[in-house]
């Protein structure tokens, strides 16, 4: 099958850009990790594979990968279809909890500008925390029920904290705990570890094929997806978050989709974000 | 309630280039919804744009005009300051009007 | 309701005859039932109409012929069906309306837009196409009416969609 071909060319390619960057990402799984490594072989392998690109281009995803929807997208973008759930997420991050607080209360430098820092590890907790997840946290601390993880309000917020960010680099960090790189390893792990009925990974469309189609639609590059989150997708005609596309994704390649926010999900966003570091937040974003 | 209209009118000379988001489902009438049922159309047919009290353009829409709806145009003789009125009306008789001013 | 009434009748509106016409609001400028009938009115009876040819005849009264003049902007591979971004922009002279039809539509016509004096003839929307289908863009232009036809093509997305 032309899938398994691939698969194994890609792969290849990625492990001999990996040997040559004197590291061998899975022969040292089991020791200790090493994701500053890690991401610069994951950004060397996109780069290598499309040299006209310029790296920040990577984070519009199909949109870098094909001419004529990029026109598309550019056309819309005068526009956008996120127009009204930004707009939304704006009032609703400003308005206070029934408690006298508000959104600002539960972030540094008031949940502005600070959407490139998630997910972060934290410590206290021994856990991945996402900006999903923040904001719920936030929402219950002060006796607010929690959102939905995968539209609506949830979409709203996200997408104007991310707005606030635009521009800005991923700076996810990975603290000097065994626990965090332990939750970062569980992250690459899921991300190329083959599941569903389809027998897809992640990797396999996001790194074996991107530009490539399947059926009709054209495959974003594993580096810089996250970076335009949340999303207006024209097939879900309206907006999704992170929690949503993991879910979905998991149905699409007919697997059993996980709960929204649980460990290998945040995991997977953790290590995700990372292999994105410096490259801009562009959400909130359109796809098709 | 807020307006569903967004309106960016931006002036350069003498032409002044109009875009314009309406927030509205345009359902056609063709699609069902999660328990087979068809979602009865609902969209907006007529849309005006108004200045100096004459209309610059009138667009007639059907259910093939996409949801949140956008239009472009442009038009000669108005200049920054000065407003142009949008306004909306569809199948149910619902309707909405806002005023924007031209940058 | 020719072409003729009512390019005439907007001719009078706009030279200032005092007379405002709120469209669509029910509200009639001109005493004479020509005023609405021919400026205003939503052509429900063309976007009843299932072909093209149809929708054309009974928006317009008469057929169209093509013209180079009429540059019409439409993507190769629509990336979703329901939001197809199609603009038209002619350099014919004495325009007073356009209109977008998908030829493969359960109803051809798609929008059609009044073009007053003063008003540059070009225009950017975004339409539904049900399938791979023709768009034909339809230029009323001193009395004449003109087209432009491209193909676009829509798939099913992948990916389960």
């Amino acid at each position: 099958m032309r899938v398994r071909a691939f698969f194994s060319s890609a792969l290849t390619a990625l492990w001999l850009a990996a040997l040559a960057t004197a590291t061998a990402p899975f022969a040292h799984a089991a020791d200790i990790p090493d994701p500053a490594a890690d991401a610069k072989a994951f950004r060397d392998y996109f780069v290598k594979k499309f040299p006209k690109l310029k790296l920040d281009e990577f984070v519009n995803g199909p949109y870098s990968m094909d001419e004529d929807m990029r026109r598309q997208w550019e056309e819309k973008e005068q526009f956008p279809p996120y127009e009204f759930a930004l707009e939304a997420g704006k009032e609703m991050f400003s308005t206070p909890f029934k408690n006298g607080k508000s959104y600002a209360d539960c972030f540094a430098n008031g949940g502005i500008g600070v959407r490139q820092d998630y997910p972060a590890f934290d410590v206290k907790e021994g856990k991945v925390i996402t900006l999903e997840l923040a904001l719920n946290r936030c929402r219950e601390a002060n006796g607010e029920a929690p959102y939905s993880y995968v539209k609506d309000e949830m979409a709203s917020l996200t997408a104007y904290m991310a707005f606030t960010s635009r521009g800005k680099p991923f700076d996810i960090k990975i603290p000097d705990d065994p626990r965090a790189r332990e939750a970062y390893q569980e992250g690459k792990r899921y991300f190329y570890t083959r599941r569903g009925q389809l027998n897809f990974s992640c990797a396999t469309c996001h790194v074996q094929s991107p530009g490539e189609r399947i059926r009709a639609e054209i495959l974003a590059p594993g580096l810089g997806i996250l970076n335009a989150m949340p999303i207006y997708r024209s097939e879900w005609s309206g907006m999704g978050t992170i929690s949503r596309r993991f879910t979905t994704c998991n149905s699409q390649i007919r697997g059993v989709p996980l709960e929204p926010q649980s460990d290998e999900y945040r995991n997977l966003e953790y290590y995700l974000s990372y292999m994105s570091n410096g490259l801009p937040i562009s959400g909130p974003g359109a796809r098709p | 309630m807020a307006s569903t209209i967004r309106v960016r009118a931006i002036s350069s000379g003498d032409i002044t280039e109009v875009q314009a988001l309406i927030q509205h489902p345009m359902d056609s009438g063709y699609v069902k919804d999660a328990q087979g049922q068809a979602i009865p159309p609902h969209f907006i047919q007529q849309l005006t744009f108004e200045y100096d009290g004459k209309a610059v353009l009138v667009a007639d829409w059907g259910p093939a005009v996409s949801k949140d709806p956008y239009v472009k145009f442009s038009f000669k003789g108005a200049k920054k300051g000065d407003e142009l009125k949008v306004s909306w009306v569809d199948n149910t008789g619902s309707s909405d009007a806002t005023t924007a001013k031209i940058q | 309701m020719t072409t003729r009434d009512f390019s005439h009748l907007r001719r009078l509106i706009l030279k200032g005859t005092g007379f405002v016409v709120l469209i669509g609001l029910g509200q009639i400028g001109v005493g004479a039932t020509t005023a609405r009938a021919a400026t205003d009115k939503y052509p429900e009876d063309a976007f009843r109409q299932k072909t093209d040819a149809e929708a054309i005849k009974a928006l317009y009264g008469k057929s169209a012929d093509a013209s180079d003049q009429i540059k019409l902007d439409t993507p190769e591979i629509a990336e979703n069906g329901g939001v197809v971004p199609i603009s038209v922009t002619t350099t014919l002279p004495g325009v007073t309306s356009i209109s977008f039809l998908v030829s493969e539509n359960p109803n051809a016509l798609a929008a059609s837009y009044l073009i007053p004096e003063g008003t540059v003839p070009s225009v950017a929307n975004r339409l539904k196409m049900a399938k791979t289908s023709n768009v034909i863009a339809i230029v009323e232009a001193n009395g004449k009416l003109y087209s432009a036809t491209k193909e676009v093509k829509v798939t099913v997305g992948g990916c389960g969609g």
